[in-house]
């Protein structure tokens, strides 16, 4: 049996991958791609934790996670290709409209 | 047996997860992506979490990287080996992701005691053997309402995305 400690810290370390991908990388779908990998750290940490305390709700949350992962990425990508046909580009560096 | 499976599906995940995060091309990102979505669901299936895993497959790696794979190649930029790969801020980023790191580390060695927790009671062993149906249970009892409201979101999302990619309306 695998000691929940090291589901945590993988849970971090992908975490933490997927958050230096959402503050270093220009292309806008390798960020949401790196959201939907700090999206899955988190759903793995809940349900590592369910099972150590013999508790379902972990299991029913990353469920309602998944849902809501699902309706973020239809929503970002519809933006994502409003965005391309507007401005020509999915670089979010080039994106500075509203920028002083 | 567990613990090699354990130490495999975690070595493929993080692999997967460095090169999704740096990987130049976005169609290879997101296959990479696939990828680790797919250790992870194994995961799941190795904490015996086996509806959570299927619905991981189905909806993550069947719904959501098709859409994906499909406004990369919808959304064509040319070239991808030309341009900068990082942001400006790549330097702020990586303090910010280090600093993370650290934290985590530190939250992970003092807080042991707390995630040590007591061995587990045997109460659920049904819920074991019967994964799915104890969720549904769950989620069909107790959770009825934001099951509801869940599908809803989704509703509101899929008018949303109808509306936001629509040329003119």
């Amino acid at each position: 049996m695998i000691e929940t400690s090291h589901y945590l810290v993988l849970s971090a370390i992908v975490f933490t991958i997927g958050v230096i991908g959402v503050l270093t990388r220009r292309n806008i779908i390798i960020i949401f791609m790196s959201i939907e990998l700090m999206l899955n750290a988190v759903s793995l940490n809940l349900v590592a934790l369910s099972q150590t305390l013999q508790n379902l709700q972990g299991q029913v949350f990353s469920v309602f996670v998944i849902t809501v992962a699902a309706a973020e990425a239809a929503v970002g990508l519809g933006i994502i290709i409003s965005l391309f046909r507007n401005r020509e580009t999915v670089n979010v560096d080039e994106v500075d409209l509203m920028k002083w | 047996m567990e613990a090699i499976l354990f130490y495999l599906l975690a070595a493929v995940l993080i692999t997967f997860a460095v090169l999704t995060v740096t990987a130049s091309n976005p169609v290879r990102s997101a296959i990479y992506l696939i990828s680790a979505l797919l250790s992870v669901a194994g995961l799941f299936f190795l904490l015996q979490a086996e509806f959570v895993g299927a619905v991981q497959i189905l909806v993550y790696v069947g719904g959501i990287m098709v859409l994906f794979l499909f406004v990369i190649l919808l959304v064509d930029v040319g070239e991808f080996g030309t341009q900068r790969k990082t942001s400006r801020q790549w330097r702020a980023g990586i303090i910010v992701g280090v600093a993370l790191a650290i934290q985590f580390g530190v939250l992970l060695v003092r807080g042991a005691g707390f995630f040590a927790v007591p061995a587990r009671e045997a109460g659920l062993e049904t819920a074991r053997s019967l994964n799915t149906e104890s969720v549904g249970q769950l989620l069909y009892n107790e959770y009825l309402l934001p099951f509801e409201i869940a599908s809803v979101l989704l509703l509101v999302a899929m008018v949303g995305a109808v509306v936001l990619a629509k040329k003119e309306l």
